[in-house]
């Protein structure tokens, strides 16, 4: 059912060099390879593929050092559910001791003093975190050529974008150079650039996984999710950081259930809705042709299709850019200079410190979202966009509250196009 | 008429209320005072990249005693707010405040007016919120910071515009003040800003219905401060319109040493707060059992209790006041009544009195002097109604008993154990007391000679050089008794 999942319009090119997860997983019980030989694998290919640019920093020896940690354990019979797993993690995401640079001049020196709540879970299930994926600025944007440190290259088409703002992740898993990765996702930056480097990813629901040391784009959108180059990997990942955290109180405080054990295959009965608003005859045939492929697929295999109504779909991306930038503006407010992070050298009085350090540490495309998302806050705005915008958030979900109550999934493209070219 | 005559102010009041909560509002840092700056801090209140807040239960339990105990009423649903604004003291850019739907909303309290009348002050809302940190300006023209105090936890209690003197801001504040310290929620020092408050002002002919332009006061840390900014940014107000000028709505800060409020640079207060709902927070939900729970431990209101205090143990009204002013001296003075021996009634309200009468004047007195708080007050309870028991029944002069409270103070111990180790019990012995009146007399001739041919006066003398004698410890009305007996004799056998 795995490959379901993995939109054929984009064949992997390159041969893995490793495998998948469970792949590795079994290997290492069997004790034909060790943690410390997968890990040192994915850093020569790290090497090899330095010119995709995936990674902003790569933890090589403290890897190498955690690889043999869980080597010990597995020989001690200790080694934790994800031992074996190798993964990168997108430069949004705090580790205690490390750069968190959100892909921004802001941050570029700075160190996080703490551990996001997922680094914690998947220290414990004894995962390696190999290094920090490129990403579009404080993940504003779809093709991760928004970053302050350069672009990052699709692994299938050296000229074209990984998709964004978890570019880096995409790639990190495409290429081989990780087993798995985290991404985060607000409007897309995770199922995106999954699709333009032809992998899995998953944005969990909001709520499902803890955002704690998740730096904050949009509060009520950000997800923390996976990439993996399967279903089950993207679901192991799951498994390990999905469930209530105290530290958010976002967090929903539901048991999280077996995803591994649920997925069996076994489509029948399954009632698949296809909202007819995504598929308008806009939709490019490379994309929609190959899904129809697979809702036939899936309905061979017993699963119903039903099409169903998004009425307020057009309204997705306007809501979606009120509110969003509304958040980020007040979310980004404290890159100010006064405690961390960049400070304009040589200013002389508080404003300036503010202005000139702002000025310099955002990029363009965060600055627009900033100055956006203070105008629809502003005196006099606020009722017209993001009262409104709250409105009509609220008229989308009722949307999808109907669709569910008729299916049990949706199937739709994830985006209008392939992998464009870089600039 | 004086011009101002016609005229009368209408203020409202914003008082922020510091929680004696032990942790901060949004994270485990602690609350503790005059820390070294920046210790009490985490990633956190420091507002680190990535971090979230997570609300301190306790602070909500706070905020609705105090609903509860200003007749609020208590949000089922309140939703956390962002007040956007840039500043150093404000590591997030924002600070977590609650703006539309608040947890507190349309109470009343009582003020006492001077001429003995209430008046109730009604109170738009009350919601929570989080400090800011401290900015330091030091003489090298630098700032430095102190986040110690960021996102400690505190209440906005903001008031309707129905105060209408200086001195009503100030009885009105006074009455916050009791109520917040009553419920134990914060230690009302207005001096370290744990209370700390803002007035609206603006004047109006009196009669009409509409307000005029209001201008805002801040910075003022103590009561007195509150009643005189007041006092003056009315009579500013005054003046202008005297003069035919317009108020213009703008920020003052109060300077007490100068004893005039200054305008706040305007680009200082142009803000726009850019409020809305906290994404990271879920809205707070206060079902009915908690409310009956947080009501049924509420302490008694302080002014339902200076009412019980005047019905119930017959004291007058300005004494019941005083001991219910704070909630430990009220509690201290209950638990020494309930200490006292049950009598009649008139001999037990004899006994009450003298022990308000000690709490108001010895006891917090010594509280003054030794500059600590009621609770910290080690005498141990019981220990003034037995000296009060030992008063009344005679064993001791009510002039020992202040030797034997000094005593008590100084050793903690029993009042007998210390009447018995120093000899202070009362001489009731009338031979004995007789003998050193003879004497005194005797020593004494001149001073008699003195009251024989007409001087009133020497007879206090003859009583002092008694109790002298008898190191006080004579009962004075018997040896006052004895004294005239003895100096009517002389007269007699003369």
């Amino acid at each position: 059912m795995q490959d379901f999942f993995i939109p054929s319009s984009l064949i992997i090119q390159e041969k893995c060099c490793l495998n998948d997860f469970e792949a590795l997983h079994t290997q290492l019980i069997a004790g034909e390879t060790s943690c410390e030989k997968i890990t040192q694998a994915y850093l020569r290919r790290i090497e090899q593929k330095k010119n995709l640019h995936a990674f902003l920093h790569v933890f090589a020896d403290e890897a190498a050092e955690r690889a043999r940690t869980v080597d010990r354990k597995l020989a001690d019979g200790t080694a934790g559910p994800l031992a074996g797993m190798v993964i990168a993690v997108k430069d949004v995401i705090c580790m205690k001791g490390h750069p968190v640079t959100c892909g921004s001049r802001m941050l570029e020196n700075f160190i996080s003093p703490y551990d996001a709540t997922v680094i914690q879970r998947l220290d414990a299930a004894d995962a390696v975190v190999i290094g920090k994926t490129n990403m579009d600025e404080f993940a504003m944007g779809s093709s991760t050529e928004n970053s302050a440190f350069g672009v990052t290259l699709n692994p299938m088409d050296e000229s074209r974008v990984p998709g964004g703002s978890s570019g880096g992740s995409a790639v990190a898993v495409a290429a081989s150079m990780a087993t798995t990765a985290l991404g985060s996702d607000t409007g897309g930056s995770i199922r995106q650039p999954a699709a333009l480097c032809g992998v899995v990813g998953l944005k969990p629901t909001y709520g499902r996984v803890s955002r704690y040391g998740l730096v904050a784009f949009a509060s009520s959108f950000d997800q923390i999710g996976s990439f993996g180059s399967t279903v089950r990997d993207v679901a192991y990942v799951l498994q390990t950081i999905a469930g209530h955290d105290p530290c958010d109180s976002t967090s929903a405080d539901l048991s999280v259930p077996d995803y591994l054990k649920a997925l069996t295959g076994d489509v029948k009965g399954l009632r698949v809705g296809i909202p007819t608003e995504y598929f308008t005859s806009a939709l490019e045939a490379e994309i929609s042709g190959p899904i129809m492929q697979k809702v036939d697929l899936l309905k061979r295999h017993g699963a119903s299709i039903k099409e169903i109504s998004l009425p307020h779909s057009e309204y997705t991306i306007a809501t979606y850019y009120i509110l969003s930038t509304a958040e980020a503006s007040s979310n980004l407010a404290r890159y100010d200079g006064a405690r961390y992070g960049r400070r304009a050298p040589g200013v002389k009085d508080l404003l300036e410190m503010y202005t000139q350090s702002r000025s310099e540490g955002f990029g363009n495309e965060v600055k627009r979202r900033i100055m956006l998302g203070t105008y629809v806050l502003s005196a006099g705005y606020y009722e017209a966009y993001y009262r409104k915008g709250q409105k009509v958030r609220r008229l989308i979900k009722q949307d999808f509250d109907r669709a569910f109550q008729e299916v049990d999934c949706l199937i739709t493209p994830t985006s209008p196009t392939s992998a464009f070219k870089i600039g | 008429m004086k011009f101002s005559e016609a005229y009368e102010p209408v203020i409202g009041l914003e008082v922020h209320a510091q929680l004696l909560t032990e942790s901060k509002a949004f994270c485990g840092c602690t609350t503790k005072f005059g820390n070294e700056p920046n210790t009490n801090v985490c990633p956190i209140c420091l507002g680190m990249p990535g971090v979230l807040p997570v609300l301190n239960k306790n602070v909500v339990e706070f905020v609705i005693r105090m609903g509860l105990a200003t007749n609020c009423r208590i949000a089922p649903r309140s939703i956390f707010a962002r007040k956007n604004y840039f500043y150093p003291d404000l590591p997030k850019g924002y600070q977590i405040s609650q703006y539309e739907e608040p947890i507190c909303t349309g109470g009343y309290v009582e003020i006492d007016l001077e001429d003995g009348t209430r008046k109730k002050i009604g109170l738009t809302r009350i919601h929570m919120e989080e400090d800011a940190g401290k900015s330091i300006h030091d003489q090298d023209a630098q700032t430095l910071m102190d986040i110690n105090r960021c996102g400690g936890p505190l209440i906005e209690i903001v008031s309707e515009p129905d105060v209408r003197s200086p001195r009503e801001a100030y009885l009105y504040l006074y009455k916050i003040r009791q109520i917040v310290t009553y419920l134990g929620i914060c230690d009302g020092n207005m001096e370290e800003g744990s209370l700390r408050c803002d007035a609206n002002v603006s004047v109006r002919k009196k009669g009409e219905t509409s307000f005029g332009t209001k201008t805002e006061v801040k910075n003022m840390n103590s009561f007195r401060n509150v009643e005189r900014a007041i006092e003056f940014e009315m009579n500013r107000q005054l003046r202008m319109l005297e003069d035919g000028e317009a108020v213009v709505q703008e920020t003052l800060l109060w300077d007490a040493d100068k004893n005039a409020a200054y305008p706040m640079r305007s680009k200082e207060e142009a803000h726009d707060y850019r409020y809305f709902p906290d994404p990271d927070l879920v809205p707070v939900l206060v079902d009915e059992p908690w409310i009956e729970r947080v009501k049924s431990n509420l302490p008694e209101h302080p002014t339902t209790r200076r009412d019980r205090f005047i019905s119930e143990y017959s004291l007058p009204w300005y004494d019941a006041n005083i001991l219910c002013e704070e909630r430990g001296i009220a509690d201290f003075f209950e638990a020494e009544i309930s200490h006292l021996h049950k009598d009649d009634g008139a001999k037990q309200k004899e006994k009450i009195k003298l022990v308000a009468n000690w709490v108001m004047t010895s006891v917090l007195r010594e509280l003054g002097q030794r500059k600590i708080r009621i609770e910290d007050f080690s005498l141990p309870t019981g220990r003034l109604a037995s000296m009060i028991e030992l008063q009344v029944d005679g064993t001791i002069s009510s002039r020992i008993s202040k030797e034997l409270w000094d005593e008590m103070l100084e050793s903690n111990e029993d009042p007998k154990v210390i009447i018995e180790k120093k000899g202070l019990a009362q001489v009731s012995d009338e031979g004995a007391i007789e003998k050193i009146v003879n004497e005194v007399l005797e020593k004494n001739k001149l001073q008699v000679e003195k009251f024989l041919s007409g001087s009133e006066r020497v007879f206090g003398f003859f009583v002092g050089e008694v109790m002298k004698a008898t190191k006080g410890k004579a009962n004075p009305t018997l040896v006052n008794s004895i004294l005239k007996r003895r100096l009517s004799e002389t007269v007699l056998s003369k």
